[in-house]
C-alpha cells in the first residue's frame, strides 16, 4: 500500500511538471509567437524598420520560433532569465527579492485564512440556520463579492484617510528589504486578501461539514452515545476536510491573482506590481516569467491538495492498491 | 447496492420556478433592488450627465465648483459626470464576456460529463492548464502585447471565465448523466446533441443559473480591476475602476472621486451576489428533488 | 379515547419492566405540528422480538429513533413516554440520553455502508462505543470483550481484521459490524432498523440467524422495523402493521399473518409475494396521505372497501380480538372481496415462437468479464424471470439486449436476426421491437418533461407528427390505467407506482414485441409493486408481450413467470418452468437460494 501511494504520488508529479510545460508554452505562444510583434510592442508603432530589426537582432526575436522558446525554457531551467528590457538588470536579479515579498504577504494570508475559514465554517454549519450561521454567510456573501480593489478601497478610507488614521494607506518597503520591516505596512495588503479569500473558503467549509453532519454514520455516532466534541472532532471534521483541500487549493492559487491588484492597490514592491509594471513597459522576459511562478503557484497547490485528499481518504488509498 | 425503498413523498403541486422561488427571500429582494439600480444608473448615466466624459470644467480637486454637485476630479472634469458615465462599459463588457463563458463551459463542460472516459479526461486537462493563469494574470499578458482593447477584455475575460464554468457544469451534469432516463433516451435513439442539449442541460439549469451569477458578479469585479490597474482602450476613459485609481492620490480633498465609484462598484457586485445567493439557496432544494433522487 | 383503553390494557401487563414500552407516543413535524406518528402503543418483553411493519413513509424509522429519545432534523417529539427496561428515556436531560444511547438501547441502522464512518478504522468505532460508556473498566476488558462480539457475529477476531475500514468489508460484514456494535455494551432493548434490506438473501439469512441468537441469548427486547412480512413471519415473536403513522393491528405472528383483522393488514399479506405459495398476488391502488393530508376518520379509509360513514368520523378505537391480537378497526371480521379475490393466473406455458435468441453471450466492463457464456431462449407471449444476486450479471445481460450495454460477444437475435451492440446502431424496427422499463422510477423519466411529452418521444423519433403521437399517447395512458390528464404532469407529481405505470407506457408506445423489465418493482412498497405485477400480467395477455422479467426478488418469480433463469457468477445455473425450478429445483445453489428466502407460510407451519 505504500509503495502505491508512492506511485500515486509520483504519478501526479509529473502530471503537475507536463501542465507547467503546456503552461510554458502557452504563455510564450501569447507572448512571442502570436501574430504580435514583441518589438513592435515595446518600441511602439512609430519605430523605425531599422531600430526594429536592431531590436529583434539583439533579442534574438528574428530566429525561428521553436529556437526563441528552447533557448528561453533553457534559460528558465538553468535559471538564467535573460535581461529586463525596462530595467536593463538581470531579470532573476530583478524579481527575486519582489518574489520573497509576495510570497512572505500570500504566507501570511493563508495562514490566516485557512484556520479562520475553518473556525467559521464548523461553527456556521454545527449551529445551521442559527443566529451565527445567518449573520456569518450574509457577511461573507457580501465581502466576496466586491472586487479586491474596492474592498481595499473601502479599507483605506475607513483606517488610512477619511474616518482613522490609524494604518498607512501604502507600504513604504525597499525593494529587498524584509517585509516584516514594515509591519503596520502590512496590515492592510493582509487584511484584503483575507478578505478575499476567507468568505469563499469558510462558505465551502460550511457545505462541506453540514454535509458530513447530516450523513448516516454521525447520526448514528450520537445513537451510539458519542459526546459532540467527539463527534464533530472524530466523526466529521475528518470526512470534511477531504473536499475542503481543493478548495483551499484553488482559492491560495486565487490569492496568487489577488496579489497583483492588491499589490498595486499599496505599492507593496512584489510580484504583482512588478508585472503590472512590465506589462505596462512591455518588458517581455519579466512578464513571461513572472506569468510562469504565478500559473506554477497553482499547479504546485493543487498538486499538493490531490495528494492531501488521496492521504486523508481511506478509500482513496485503497483505491490506488 | 442497495435497493432501499423509495420514500413516497412527492408533491402534488409543481413548485414555481427557481427566480420566482428565490424572490421569497429578503436577501434576493434587497439584490435585485440592488442590481435594478446600479444598472439603471449605469446604463441611464450618460444621457443625464450634465457635463462631458471627458470636458474640462474647473481647477482640479476642487469641491466647490458651481454648476457641479459634487466639484472637479483630478484633471478638472466634473466628478458626478464622470461617474454617471463610468459604470456603462464595465456592464456591457461584464455581460457579453459572462455570456461566451457560459456558453463556451456549458458545452464543454456537458460535453465532458455525458462523453466520459477519454474526452472528459482531454477537455478538463486542457481547460485545467487555462484554469492555472489567475484571471487577472491571464488579461494582463494578452493585453501586454496587444494593448488594451474592448475585444481583447471581453475574449480574455470569457475565455477565463469558461473553464470555471466548464467545471461547475460538468460536476452537476455528471449526476445528471448517470441517471436512468438518459439511457432511456439512449435506448430509443436519440442522437447524442439531443441527449446532451434537451435531456441533459434542462436538468442543470439551476447550477447554470447561479453559475451564470457568480461570474456575471466576478466578470464586473475583473474588468472594473483592469480598469483600475490603468488598462482601458483610452487612457482618460470614464471607467469607475480607473476613476478610483486617478482620484485615490486627492481621497481627502476630493473624496467623491473615489466615494462615488467605490461604492457603485461594491453595490453592483453585492447586488448580484445576493441574487446569486438566493438562487442557490433555492436550488439546492431543487436540484436535490424528491427524497428518493 | 382509544389510547386510554390501550394504556389500561398495558398497564396490566407488569412483566414488561425489563422490556420496552411505549405509551401513546406522538411525533410532530416541527415546523407545522402535523402528526407524523401518533397514539403508538407497543410493548416488548425481553428476549422477544416485535416485528413493525408497514409500507415507506409510514412512520416506522421514526418510532424506532425515538426509542433512543432521538427525532431528525425537522421532527419533534410531541408527547408519550418511553420505558427501556424501566427507565423512561423521552424526559431525560441530553447528558442523559447520551449516556443510556449505546448502553441501555442500541440501534442497528439500515445502510451499514454509509453508517459506518469511512475515515475510522472498524476497531476503532467498536472501541469507542466501550469506551464512552466505560464499559468492562479497562482497556484489556474492551479488548476482549470486542473479540467476543466479533467471535459472536461470526467475523474474524483478529488484530488484523480490526484495522480495517469500512470499505475493505463486504455488505454483510459490515452489518455485522453494526451488530456488533449495537450489542458490545449488552443492551436491554435494540432497534433494528431494517437491518437487511440491500443485502442479498443468502446473506441476510445469516444475518438474521445472528440476531435472533443474540436477542435470545441476550434477553434483549428488538424492536425490528421492516417492510418485508416474509422476514418478519421468519423472525418475529410478535407483529405491529404502522398506516399513515398509527398502529392498525398487533398480535402474535401468527395470528396477523393467520388471521389479519385489520383490512389493511389484510390487503398487505394479500400482496406479499411468497416463495413457498402458489397465491396470486394482489395489489391495491391508491396510496397512504402524507402528514398533514390525513382524514379525521380511519386513515384507510379512503382505500378500504368496507368504509363506511361512522370509519370517517373518528379514529376508529383499538379492538381487541384475542389476548394477543388487537386492531383500530371497526369492521372487524367483516371480509371485504378484494382480500380473497384472484385474478387468473399466467400458467398458459406457451410454445411460441422464438423472438428473442441469446446465443453464447459473455459481456464485461472494461476488459473484466462478468457474464460467462450465456444463452436464453424468450418466445412469444412468453415471461422468462431473470433470477439473481446482486452481480450475478443478469442486469448485464439485460441492458445488453436492450442495446444499452456494448461491451459482448457473441450474438443476440431478434426474430432470427442479429443485433447490433448499441441502440443506436440497431434500425428503427430492431429498436422499437425490444423497450425497456428501468428499475427506478424516480431516475428513469427526465423530471423537466411532462408524462405526455416523455411517452411521446419514441413515436417523434421515428418520425410520427406531433398530432398524431397525441392519441397514441392517451391511448398507452389508458392501457396503463392512468387517466388522461396525466399527460400534462410532471414526473415529480406522481407517486413511484405511477411513475412505473408511466414507464412503462413509455415502453408500450412503440408497439413493441418485447418488454425488458429490470427490476421494476424493487423500488415499490408491495401494494404497488403487486398492482404492477398484475398490470404487467394482462398487458402480456392482451397484447401478446413476450417479457424479460429480471428480478433478484424470487418469490415473485411465480407470480409472474411462466420460465426462469436462474444466474449466479455471470453464468446460467438452471433453467426451467418456474413451477418446477422453485418447487423442485434441480440444483444446488438453486436450492440454497430457496431455502435462504423467508417464507409467511413455512414460518407459519
Amino acid at each position: 500500500m505504500k509503495t502505491s501511494i508512492l506511485k500515486f504520488i509520483v504519478k501526479r508529479i509529473l502530471l503537475g511538471v507536463m501542465t507547467l510545460f503546456i503552461v510554458s508554452l502557452l504563455i510564450f505562444a501569447v507572448t512571442q509567437a502570436l501574430p504580435s510583434d514583441p518589438a513592435e510592442a515595446i518600441l511602439g508603432r512609430e519605430a523605425t524598420p531599422e531600430a526594429l530589426a536592431a531590436l529583434r537582432a539583439e533579442y534574438g526575436l528574428d530566429k525561428p520560433l521553436v529556437s526563441q522558446y528552447t533557448h528561453w525554457l533553457g534559460g528558465v531551467i538553468t535559471g538564467d532569465l535573460g535581461t529586463s528590457y525596462a530595467t536593463m538588470t538581470p531579470v532573476s536579479e530583478y524579481i527575486s527579492p519582489r518574489v520573497s515579498a509576495s510570497f512572505f504577504l500570500l504566507l501570511i494570508a493563508a495562514l490566516g485564512s485557512i484556520p479562520l475559514s475553518i473556525v467559521i465554517g464548523a461553527n456556521a454549519a454545527l449551529r445551521r440556520d442559527g443566529k451565527f450561521d445567518t449573520s456569518s454567510s450574509l457577511i461573507s456573501l457580501i465581502l466576496a463579492a466586491m472586487p479586491e480593489f474596492v474592498v481595499g478601497t473601502i479599507l483605506t478610507v475607513i483606517f488610512s484617510t477619511t474616518i482613522w488614521q490609524v494604518l498607512p494607506a501604502v507600504t513604504y518597503l525597499e525593494v529587498g528589504a524584509p517585509p516584516w520591516s514594515d509591519i503596520k505596512g502590512l496590515a492592510l495588503p493582509v487584511l484584503t486578501l483575507l478578505i478575499a479569500v476567507t468568505p469563499y473558503v469558510s462558505r465551502v467549509m460550511r457545505a462541506a461539514m453540514v454535509e458530513v453532519l447530516e450523513s448516516d454514520y454521525v447520526e448514528m455516532a450520537r445513537l451510539k452515545g458519542m459526546n459532540e466534541r467527539t463527534v464533530l472532532w472524530r466523526h466529521a471534521m475528518p470526512n470534511a476536510v477531504g473536499p475542503a483541500f481543493q478548495v483551499i487549493a484553488l482559492n491560495l492559487a486565487y490569492l496568487a491573482g489577488g496579489v497583483i491588484i492588491v499589490e498595486r492597490l499599496y505599492n507593496f514592491p512584489g510580484i504583482g506590481s512588478a508585472l503590472a509594471d512590465a506589462v505596462r513597459s512591455r518588458d517581455l522576459p519579466v512578464i513571461q516569467y513572472l506569468a510562469l511562478i504565478i500559473a506554477g503557484v497553482y499547479v504546485i497547490t493543487n498538486l499538493l491538495a490531490d495528494i492531501g485528499t488521496v492521504l486523508v481518504t481511506p478509500r482513496l488509498r485503497t483505491r490506488l492498491s | 447496492m442497495n435497493t432501499t425503498l423509495v420514500e413516497a413523498n412527492f408533491v402534488d403541486e409543481r413548485p414555481p420556478g427557481l427566480f420566482r422561488q428565490a424572490l421569497k427571500l429578503r436577501r434576493t429582494q434587497v439584490g435585485v433592488v440592488l442590481s435594478t439600480l446600479l444598472i439603471t444608473v449605469a446604463l441611464i448615466g450618460p444621457f443625464i450627465a450634465p457635463f462631458g466624459s471627458t470636458e474640462y470644467v474647473d481647477m482640479p480637486n476642487t469641491l466647490d465648483v458651481p454648476g457641479t454637485l459634487l466639484g472637479t476630479d483630478y484633471f478638472g472634469q466634473d466628478v458626478l459626470s464622470r461617474f454617471l458615465f463610468g459604470g456603462r462599459t464595465i456592464l456591457i463588457l461584464a455581460v457579453i464576456a459572462t455570456s461566451i463563458g457560459i456558453t463556451l463551459g456549458t458545452t464543454l463542460g456537458l460535453t465532458a460529463a455525458y462523453l466520459r472516459g477519454r474526452y472528459d479526461e482531454i477537455i478538463m486537462r486542457a481547460l485545467d492548464v487555462v484554469l492555472s493563469f489567475p484571471q487577472v494574470l491571464l488579461s494582463l499578458v494578452v493585453i501586454s502585447m496587444f494593448g488594451p482593447s474592448n475585444v481583447l477584455i471581453i475574449c480574455t475575460v470569457g475565455l477565463s471565465t469558461t473553464p470555471r464554468i466548464a467545471r461547475i457544469i460538468r460536476g452537476s451534469a455528471i449526476g445528471v448523466v448517470e441517471r436512468d432516463f438518459i439511457s432511456a433516451a439512449e435506448a430509443i435513439g436519440e442522437t447524442r446533441k439531443r441527449v446532451v442539449f434537451s435531456e441533459v442541460l434542462p436538468n442543470v439549469t439551476s447550477a447554470l443559473l447561479v453559475e451564470m451569477n457568480l461570474r456575471l458578479t466576478y466578470s464586473v469585479g475583473l474588468i472594473a480591476s483592469l480598469a483600475f490597474l490603468g488598462f482601458t482602450p483610452e487612457p482618460n476613459a470614464a471607467n469607475w475602476g480607473l476613476m478610483i485609481q486617478e482620484n485615490r492620490v486627492a481621497l481627502t480633498e476630493q473624496p467623491w472621486g473615489v466615494i462615488l465609484p467605490t461604492m457603485a462598484l461594491a453595490l453592483m457586485t453585492i447586488g448580484t451576489g445576493l441574487i446569486g445567493d438566493g438562487l442557490s439557496r433555492v436550488s439546492a432544494g431543487i436540484d436535490r428533488g424528491g427524497k428518493g433522487e | 379515547m382509544a389510547c386510554r383503553e390501550c394504556l389500561q390494557v398495558l398497564i396490566g401487563v407488569e412483566k414488561v419492566n425489563s422490556g420496552l414500552r411505549i405509551i401513546n407516543l406522538r411525533l410532530n413535524v416541527a415546523a407545522t405540528g402535523n402528526d407524523i406518528v401518533d397514539e403508538v402503543n407497543l410493548t416488548i418483553e425481553k428476549g422477544r422480538v416485535l416485528g413493525l411493519v408497514g409500507e415507506s413513509g409510514s412512520g416506522k424509522t421514526t418510532v424506532g429513533l425515538a426509542v433512543l429519545s432521538h427525532a431528525r432534523r425537522g421532527v419533534e417529539i410531541a408527547h408519550g413516554e418511553i420505558y427501556c427496561a424501566g427507565t423512561e428515556v423521552l424526559g431525560l436531560d441530553a447528558d442523559a440520553k447520551r449516556r443510556i444511547r449505546g448502553e441501555l438501547v442500541s440501534y442497528v441502522p439500515q445502510d451499514p455502508a454509509s453508517s459506518l464512518n469511512p475515515a475510522l478504522r472498524i476497531g476503532v468505532q467498536l472501541m469507542e462505543v466501550l469506551e464512552v460508556h466505560d464499559f468492562g473498566g479497562s482497556s484489556e476488558a474492551r479488548k476482549a470483550r470486542i473479540k467476543e462480539m466479533m467471535a459472536e457475529v461470526l467475523l474474524p477476531t483478529d488484530d488484523q481484521y480490526l484495522e480495517r475500514y469500512p470499505h475493505q468489508l463486504s455488505g454483510g460484514q459490515q452489518q455485522r459490524v453494526g451488530l456488533a456494535m449495537a450489542f458490545a455494551c449488552r443492551p436491554s432493548v435494540i432497534v433494528l432498523d431494517e437491518p437487511t434490506t440491500g443485502l442479498d438473501v443468502s446473506t441476510q439469512e445469516h444475518v438474521l440467524k445472528t440476531i435472533r441468537q443474540l436477542t435470545r441469548d441476550h434477553g434483549v427486547a428488538a424492536l425490528y422495523i421492516t417492510h418485508d412480512l416474509a422476514v418478519v413471519a421468519d423472525l418475529a415473536d410478535d407483529v405491529a402493521v404502522m398506516y399513515a403513522g398509527r398502529v392498525v393491528e398487533q398480535g402474535e405472528v401468527a395470528e396477523i399473518f393467520g388471521n389479519p383483522a385489520h383490512p389493511y393488514t389484510r390487503h398487505l399479506v394479500a400482496a406479499a409475494p411468497d416463495i413457498a405459495g402458489k397465491k396470486q398476488i394482489v395489489g391495491l391502488s391508491g396510496r397512504a396521505p402524507s402528514p398533514g393530508k390525513r382524514p379525521t376518520g380511519c386513515s384507510f379509509a379512503p382505500r378500504c372497501e368496507l368504509a363506511a360513514d361512522e370509519c370517517r368520523e373518528a379514529f376508529p378505537p383499538n379492538v381487541r380480538i384475542s389476548d394477543a391480537h388487537s386492531a383500530a378497526c371497526i369492521k372487524i371480521g367483516k371480509r371485504g372481496e378484494t382480500a380473497t379475490q384472484t385474478s387468473p393466473s399466467i400458467q398458459s406455458v406457451s410454445q411460441g415462437d422464438v423472438i428473442i435468441e441469446v446465443r453464447n453471450v459473455s459481456a464485461g466492463y472494461s476488459g473484466t468479464t462478468v457474464v460467462h457464456d450465456v444463452s436464453l431462449t424468450l418466445r412469444k407471449g412468453e415471461c422468462l424471470a431473470l433470477v439473481g444476486e446482486s452481480g450475478s450479471g443478469k442486469t448485464t445481460v439485460s441492458r445488453a439486449i436492450g442495446g444499452l450495454h456494448r461491451e459482448w460477444t457473441g450474438s443476440i437475435l431478434l426474430n432470427g436476426v442479429p443485433l447490433r451492440s448499441a441502440a443506436r446502431q440497431r434500425s428503427v424496427e430492431d429498436r422499437l421491437g425490444i423497450q425497456y422499463v428501468f428499475q427506478n422510477p424516480y431516475g428513469s423519466l427526465n423530471p423537466r418533461r411532462t408524462v405526455g411529452d416523455s411517452i411521446a418521444r419514441p413515436l417523434l423519433i421515428a418520425g410520427i407528427s406531433k398530432s398524431a403521437s397525441r392519441s397514441q399517447v392517451l391511448d398507452v395512458l389508458d392501457k396503463v390505467n392512468l387517466p388522461n390528464s396525466y399527460a400534462n404532469k410532471f414526473p415529480d407529481q406522481l407517486s413511484g407506482g405511477e411513475r412505473q405505470r408511466v414507464a412503462i407506457a413509455r415502453a408500450l408506445v412503440s408497439n413493441p414485441q418485447v418488454l425488458v423489465c429490470d427490476e421494476v418493482t424493487s423500488a415499490l412498497d408491495v401494494l404497488v409493486q403487486a398492482a404492477i405485477v398484475d398490470l404487467l400480467g394482462n398487458l402480456r395477455k392482451d397484447l401478446g408481450l413476450s417479457m424479460l422479467f429480471v428480478t433478484h426478488n424470487l418469490p415473485l418469480v411465480r407470480s409472474i413467470a411462466d420460465h426462469v433463469a436462474v444466474m449466479s457468477e455471470g453464468r446460467i445455473v438452471e433453467v426451467g418452468p418456474s413451477e418446477s425450478v422453485i418447487g423442485d429445483p434441480q440444483q444446488q445453489y438453486t436450492r440454497n437460494l430457496i431455502t435462504a428466502t423467508p417464507s409467511i407460510e413455512r414460518s407459519l407451519l
